[in-house]
């Protein structure tokens, strides 16, 4: 496929009451970047029902330009819906690049439109730059389970697609909002959807938990050693007006739902402040949250390699540490 | 009913170490492995077989030693197994790799195909869908739970902090997840069965594709270059404080970069 524009796009994934899921609103920022250099737009494009907050919210993150297309069949999101409005927009428009929040519907609509569009796509990237030899996206990208760090081109085809990790990039400062706004028509009859939602469950603990947006995070593993442990974690992070996290091994003993995970299968995180309780450091909890600002790590083994990366590392049992923490906090903030 | 599980034989990436020198992957003496999430979604074709009875093929595609993990899928009760190799396929990017698989499948007869979500060396969960548009198929990914009802299917799919039950008529892809289920064993007569059976080979000249969407050259992404995370530089590790001054250390740290 040709491209028409220079303009990079990139997709705002909305909830199913219209809002922005984080994710669209921080690709806005390396999107400007790349946008700047490539010499074209900054576009956002919103799929979903009942929109507005949504492009509002585009507006004043920086969008120069939104496409919107709103209608009942997008509130929810299906594959065969979303594949066939993106596939419209980008034949149509034709820019050179979109980003897609990988999130576990853009990893779901990335590649049903690579294969529709007969294009690349990057995977679950987490850095983003222009190769300045040929002009095209340096997509970064971790594999092999974080261990290894790829750099991939997409040199002959367009547009170039990757999904971008959330958690990883800031969201933009709010601006004043001067995004030309499209609209377009386009619906997908029912017919044409061939998956049927019968019903949602929500796990009986579930509580929608905003890793990826938190600013302090206090997270609890194996060295928890139960679910009861997870109180002294949780006080640490109220004290702090923190969220919990937890490594996938507390998770998998079922001291904590799986929304709390951090790392590789789990949530990207980049707090201002990390404190890691009972949590060895393996590389895919490490994928998850190396990029912390500041990581705090308590733990009873010496040798555990979360020290490798910890600013500060105390060698030590949490449960006598973590509780006179909270109340020094506590003191501190009287 | 006929299932076809795409397997990919993967190196146990748990075991991958890096060469402090160089700073590359030493893959030599690491096992390799069927890929977690395909093993679960073997599984589960297995379970809806032992349930409702269905003819189960395995298929890989990659070189020729592929073949230990699909007479592994064999051993465990898959009943067919299909390797897709020829250097002709090699190199292949996700998109080439499902354009390959899916002009396989397009050979066989399937009502369901199940894939893994991501197999955890290339890690990009892309191939699954991928494969389902080549085959104009819809597709549930994140299955962790398969039922057939009639010429339907009813998964359960992983959705952030919840759970879908989705419905789709039959054929139709899913990709599955290892927390699906806990795989079983092979059994010694499987074992033995498996190496009597015949794994049939499909290469190029067995294919309808355009030879210019196969393999390294047909791929539209390269991988230009791989290094390793240079690693955070550690801070200070105190090991010499009892509790109450490690409590203290931590908030004085938090003051110092006016955290609090
Ligand atoms: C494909 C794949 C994906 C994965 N994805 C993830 C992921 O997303 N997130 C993730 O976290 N993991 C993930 N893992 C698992 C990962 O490899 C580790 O198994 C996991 O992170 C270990 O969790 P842990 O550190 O809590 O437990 P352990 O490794 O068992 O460590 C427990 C630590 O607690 C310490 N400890 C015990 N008691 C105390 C105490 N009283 N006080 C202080 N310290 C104590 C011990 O010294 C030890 O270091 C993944 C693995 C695979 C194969
Ligand atoms: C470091 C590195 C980075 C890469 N990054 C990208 C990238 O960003 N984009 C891209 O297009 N390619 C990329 N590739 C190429 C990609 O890894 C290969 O094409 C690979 O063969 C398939 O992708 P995957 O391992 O990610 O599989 P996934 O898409 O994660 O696999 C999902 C499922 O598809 C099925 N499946 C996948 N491969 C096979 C197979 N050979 N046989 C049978 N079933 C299979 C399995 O059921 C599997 O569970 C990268 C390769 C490397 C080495």
């Amino acid at each position: 496929m040709g491209t028409k524009t220079k303009d990079l796009w990139v997709l705002l994934e909305t909830n199913e009451d219209g809002t922005a899921k984080n994710v669209g609103i921080e690709l806005l920022n390396p999107g400007r970047r790349l946008a700047d250099k490539q010499g074209g737009k900054l576009v956002s494009v919103v799929i979903g029902c009942h929109t507005d907050a949504a492009v509002k919210e585009a507006g004043v993150h920086g969008a120069d330009q939104i496409i919107v297309v709103d209608g009942e069949e997008f509130r929810r999101y299906t594959t065969d819906a979303y594949t066939a409005a993106l596939a419209h927009l980008l034949k149509k428009h034709a820019p050179t690049s979109m980003l897609i929040g990988a999130t576990p519907n853009g990893r779901d609509l990335g590649p049903r439109l690579s294969c529709r569009l007969g294009t690349g796509l990057t995977a679950d990237c987490t850095a983003l730059d222009i190769d300045e030899a040929s002009g095209n996206i340096a997509w970064t990208r971790p594999a092999f389970g974080g261990n290894l760090m790829a750099v991939i081109l997409c040199p002959d085809h367009r547009p170039q697609l990757g999904t971008v990790r959330p958690g990883v990039f800031k969201k933009p400062d709010v601006c004043e909002d001067r995004a030309e706004i499209i609209r377009e028509d386009f619906h997908v009859p029912a017919d044409q959807i061939r998956t049927t939602l019968l019903e949602t469950i929500r796990e009986a603990s579930a509580e929608i938990v905003d890793l990826e947006g938190a600013d302090i995070i206090v997270s609890g593993g194996r060295g928890v050693g139960g679910a009861e442990g997870f109180r002294v974690i949780r006080e640490l992070a109220d004290v702090l007006g923190g969220t919990v996290g937890a490594s996938r091994a507390a998770v998998d003993e079922g001291w904590i739902s799986h929304s709390h995970q951090v790392g590789q299968t789990g949530k990207t995180v980049g707090p201002k402040l990390y404190i890691a309780c009972g949590i060895s450091g393996a590389i895919q909890h490490l994928a998850g949250m190396s990029s912390s600002d500041v990581i705090v790590a308590i733990n009873k083994d010496f040798d555990a390699p979360i020290f490798g990366i910890a600013d500060y590392g105390f060698v030590g049992n949490l449960f006598e540490i973590v509780p006179l923490l909270t109340d020094e906090i506590k003191k501190a903030k009287a | 009913m006929n299932i076809v599980v795409c397997i990919k034989q993967v190196p146990n990436t748990n075991e991958v170490k890096l060469d402090p020198k160089t700073g590359t992957l030493i893959r030599e003496g690491v096992p390799s492995i069927i890929n977690p999430d395909d093993k679960a979604g073997l599984e589960a074709a297995l379970r809806l077989k032992d349930a409702k009875g269905a003819h189960i093929t395995v298929l890989s595609m990659g070189p020729p030693q592929a073949d230990a993990a699909l007479r592994e899928a064999l051993a465990m009760g898959a009943d067919d197994a299909v390797l897709v190799t020829d250097r002709a396929f090699g190199g292949a990017d996700t998109w080439a790799t499902a354009y390959t698989i899916a002009a396989a499948l397009k050979t066989m007869d399937y009502d369901l195909i199940i894939t893994g979500r991501q197999a955890i060396d290339g890690d990009t969960a892309q191939v699954g869908p991928q494969i389902s548009e080549n085959l104009n198929l819809t597709n549930i990914s994140y299955a962790e739970d398969i039922k057939v009802e009639g010429d339907s299917v009813i998964v359960k799919r992983q959705f952030e902090d919840r759970y879908h039950i989705i419905k789709a008529k039959m054929p139709c892809l899913i990709t599955a997840l290892s927390e699906l289920n806990e795989p079983r064993y092979m059994t010694p007569g499987g074992i033995f069965d498996a190496y009597q059976k015949e794994i049939k080979v499909i290469t190029r000249k067995d294919l309808d594709v355009d030879d210019s969407c196969l393999g390294l050259k047909g791929s539209p992404t390269h991988v230009v270059k791989t290094f390793t995370k240079s690693a955070k530089a550690a801070g200070t590790v105190v090991n010499n404080l009892n509790p109450q001054e490690a409590a203290e250390y931590i908030l004085e740290k938090l003051r110092e970069k006016f955290i609090i």
